[in-house]
């Protein structure tokens, strides 16, 4: 192991281990990601029955989101909630201690935040929606694999990019909430990621006029892009279109996120104790 | 060359204010008033390698304010400091991996992972080798009598406890300096004492610098040769504690047990402090009053049980101090 990453490593593995250990919080998310999963086919099939025609088919809105819901740990909804009470409790200069940089030491912790709360997750809810549903009957209303090797092979980067993209915005966040001094300041997140990450509803399905739009801000690179990658409507030069647009904005999110600490802690004043 | 320099720093903190009332409050959403609060004000002191430094002063005088800056957390108004050369605001992250600092009030390590988790955390985000580690672990378990609680999470632990464990925490890279902020505050009797004697080894065999702040004179009295007292973020002392208590009070007290019941004590020289049943405090001034002369006119006149001859306590001459200083609480 290099001593450069060191540290950066050896925080991502204790919090990934951490994130481990809250076998309990991923069961009753498992539970409630289930009930939102039939909940959100239910609407989207009577969506299709009266609108047959769309970017996509139904059976691969059907697994988009089916994905969305065992990926859904994934998603940047809030600041690191270490940092959040660190900044409450003042604690929070305790970073500036760490011969480290702190911009690189959060996107580690975020990372590990983030991949070690989906990896406890996305098994189960693979296992229910790929392979219990076909079982007992409902293959129509189940989770597909990808649509060809290829498409599989670049989800697998699209999906690591968006695990990147997630953690730079989630380092964005900690940032809001240190300029900001509380944690209120990341509570715009969820906001802003849900409906334009496709969370919602896929970004497909909206007007075609927004379709611009919608491909190229910050947040279908979390849900939309990989996923429409992975049942192939997004293949080819269209799917390295959308990789290229999940780099651009992780890297900056990256700049946005260095520049903005730097100047936060220019000026941070914890007077006081 | 001093190990730690520091010159003419000044800090002065901003803080949004506000007026009064509803009024006030909306008037605050369109303009905002800062008040500015001068913390440090040409505060000048330097450090040789291996002293030992105690910081006093009344809450908001500048202690924590100081050693935020020394520390790199804060950055300074005006004026400059060093520690082992390196400015540490510049030069972040090479500089606090040659330090070790301790906040009482705060905590470095996990709430949630074993103490010994935390201190691998730390031995990686340190880039501790791993032989140097384990020999630094084992003689500050040995020193701070950690062993019991090593496997135990930070959130079960005493006070007492976890800040011994924060101590360890802070030394695992081998420090050349330790800043200490407040580490006895809460603690109780003993675990002071025993915080204290570690310092004290640690800074007398490691000849590491220790540079500590208190609101308990008896850290002080039992710690530091050298005293900095700070009021409204001036320095307004520096120097040798005993010098500090000599120059501050050369009133010394003798407390006498009288044998029997007497009337009238008064003496020339000396004026009753206080009185308890047979037992009469006198306060004398050492420079024009000679102990042994007071002695001998009080034995002449009385019969004498015990006596005893006392300095003021610590917290007086502090007291009077911030007194003679006008550096009440600020």
């Amino acid at each position: 192991m290099s001593t450069l990453a060191l540290p950066y490593l050896a925080i991502l593995r204790a919090r990934f281990v951490l994130m481990l250990q809250y076998r309990a919080a991923a069961f009753a998310g498992f539970v409630t990601q289930c009930w939102w999963g039939v909940i959100k086919v239910m609407v989207l099939a009577a969506f299709y029955a009266g609108h047959p025609h769309q970017p996509i088919t139904l059976a691969q809105a059907i697994t988009y989101t089916w994905l969305g819901q065992g990926l859904l740990g994934l998603l940047p909804w809030n600041a690191d909630p270490e940092i959040s009470e660190a900044v409450e409790s003042g604690n929070i200069a305790y970073e500036r201690l760490r011969p480290v940089d702190t911009h690189s030491l959060w996107f580690a912790r975020a990372i590990a935040q983030k991949a070690g709360g989906t990896a406890l997750r996305i098994l189960p809810m693979f296992i229910a929606a790929a392979v219990v549903l076909p079982l007992i009957g409902l293959g129509e209303w189940s989770w597909r694999m990808p649509a060809t090797a290829d498409a599989a092979a670049l989800f697998a980067v699209s999906i690591t990019l968006a695990l990147l993209l997630s953690s730079a915005f989630v380092v964005l966040l900690n940032v809001a909430v240190t300029a900001l001094k509380t944690r209120r300041a990341a509570n715009i997140a969820a906001t802003l990621v849900n409906p334009l990450s496709g969370m919602i509803i896929p970004l497909a399905l909206a007007p075609t006029w927004a379709q611009g739009f919608l491909f190229w801000q910050p947040f279908a690179g979390l849900v939309d892009i990989p996923y429409r990658i992975y049942f192939g409507n997004l293949a080819g030069a269209a799917a390295l279109e959308g990789i290229a647009a999940q780099v651009l904005w992780v890297a900056l999110f990256m700049l946005a996120g260095r520049w903005w600490l730097a100047d936060v802690w220019a000026r941070v004043d914890t007077q006081g104790s | 060359m001093a190990q730690i320099t520091v010159e003419n720093l000044g800090k002065i903190y901003r803080i949004a204010a506000r007026d009064p009332g509803l009024a006030g409050a909306f008037r605050g959403l369109f303009r905002r008033r800062h008040r500015e609060i001068v913390a440090l004000d040409q505060v000048s002191f330097s450090l040789e390698k291996g002293e030992l430094l105690g910081f006093i002063g009344p809450n908001g005088a500048g202690k924590s304010t100081t050693i935020k800056i020394l520390s790199g957390i804060l950055r300074p108004s005006s004026g400059r400091c060093e520690v082992g050369g390196l400015v540490p605001w510049e030069q972040r992250v090479q500089h606090v991996a040659r330090i070790g600092v301790v906040f009482g009030q705060r905590t470095q390590l996990w709430w949630d992972l074993p103490v010994v988790e935390s201190f691998e955390l730390l031995r990686d985000i340190y880039r501790v080798d791993a032989v140097r580690f384990a020999k630094t672990l084992e003689r500050l378990v040995d020193m701070l009598k950690i062993a019991p609680i090593l496997d135990t999470p930070l959130r079960q632990l005493s006070l007492g406890q976890r800040m011994r464990a924060e101590i360890a925490a802070a030394l695992l890279h081998q420090p050349q300096v330790l800043f200490l902020d407040e580490p006895t505050i809460g603690l109780d009797a003993v675990s002071k004492l025993a915080l204290r004697e570690f310092v004290k080894e640690l800074n007398r065999n490691e000849g590491v610098t220790v540079l500590l702040t208190t609101h308990d004179m008896h850290d002080i009295e039992a710690l530091a040769k050298r005293v900095i007292i700070i009021g409204h973020g001036k320095v307004l002392r520096d120097s040798s504690f005993e010098a500090m208590r000599n120059e501050v009070l050369g009133e010394r007290r003798l407390i006498v047990d009288f044998a029997g019941d007497v009337g009238d004590v008064a003496v020339e020289g000396a004026q009753v402090r206080a009185r308890d049943g047979r037992t009469v405090e006198f306060a004398f001034d050492r420079a024009s009053t000679a102990v042994h002369a007071l002695i001998a006119r009080i034995a002449a006149a009385h019969e004498v049980e015990d006596m005893r001859v006392e300095d003021p306590k610590i917290e007086e001459v502090i007291a009077r101090f911030y007194a003679m200083h006008g550096a009440v609480d600020a």
